[in-house]
């Protein structure tokens, strides 16, 4: 019970904090990769608050054996650079592009996103599915998981 | 972009961050959205299921709610709903295939200087430039 307590709470932080840094407006996001326009350094501001605690956490996490609701904490990350990696990435970064949204925004922003909010959403669940028959075309190793 | 935007940029960012470490120190899981809704979709991780279940909740709910209450926030997306679809689609595809995204790669894989997370991002950050440069001033679509 516990573990969804703070499973909650720290998706409702996740959201409140995506909606104040402006990162659930897709013009900043396409600002940000907008560099020959009118580029706008939002989301630098945004990544480089968020990496701070987590840094932080990391190092604390170095020195536990287990999380403090007993869970295992994440093994060490893996150094394998696969073709899955870097084409999924690509892909990412060009759907990314086109819409201004990424997989959390687009979560966040779903109450006051309307018709398209629900259209891209919908539209990026399909990917994921389309995802685990395309892994295996490509050969992807399925112990990789990064997050 | 003003002051302003920068100052609650890195505020947001912090919360974000502070997430992102109650989620790793507390439950031991790492704050992907893409892996967690992913997981939850293929259910390729049924132990997490209820703490993904919750997650996404807190998630979806209290932006929702904070707009309810009045916050201006606007998503401003495109009204171009081919555009829209396509997007989505690529971005589900790309980031289950990677295995993570903006949160999961982005910032608690560049925290922990993870290989894959720093070249994943690398990637995703060049495609995406890449992708506005045509998209926008060359094509005039977006």
């Amino acid at each position: 019970m516990a573990r969804l307590a703070v499973a909650l709470l720290a998706g409702a932080l996740f959201g409140a904090g995506l909606l104040l840094s402006g990162m659930t407006d897709t013009r900043k996001v396409q600002g940000w990769l907008d560099i020959f326009g009118e580029w706008n350094p939002t989301l630098a501001f945004v990544l480089a608050g968020a990496i701070l605690p987590m840094t932080l956490a990391w190092r604390i996490a170095a020195r536990q054996r287990a999380a403090l609701l007993g869970r295992m904490l994440p093994a060490p990350a893996s150094r394998r650079i696969d073709r899955p990696l870097l084409i999924g990435s690509a892909l990412f970064g060009a759907g990314w592009a086109l819409a201004g949204l990424c997989p959390g925004p687009a979560l966040a922003s779903l109450g006051y996103g309307g018709t398209g909010g629900v259209v891209f959403l919908l539209a990026m669940a399909a990917g994921m599915l389309t995802a685990v028959p395309a892994a295996a075309r490509l050969g992807r190793t399925p112990q990789i998981k990064d997050a | 972009m003003t002051l302003a935007d920068w100052a609650r940029g890195f505020a947001g960012g912090l919360m974000i961050g502070g997430a992102a470490a109650i989620f790793l120190l507390v439950n031991g899981r790492i704050m992907g959205a893409s892996g967690i809704l992913g997981a939850l979709l293929d259910g390729s991780d049924r132990p997490g299921r209820a703490e993904h279940i919750a997650f996404l909740m807190g998630l979806v709910g209290c932006p929702a709610l904070l707009w309810l209450l009045g916050d201006p926030a606007q998503t401003h997306l495109t009204g171009n709903l081919v555009v829209v679809a396509l997007a989505g689609l690529l971005v589900g595809l790309g980031t289950r295939l990677a295995g993570g995204c903006t949160s999961g790669h982005g910032v608690c894989g560049i925290s922990r200087l993870a290989p894959r997370s720093l070249a994943a991002t690398a990637v995703y950050l060049l495609s995406g430039a890449a992708t506005l440069l045509i998209a926008r001033h060359l094509l005039g679509v977006i």
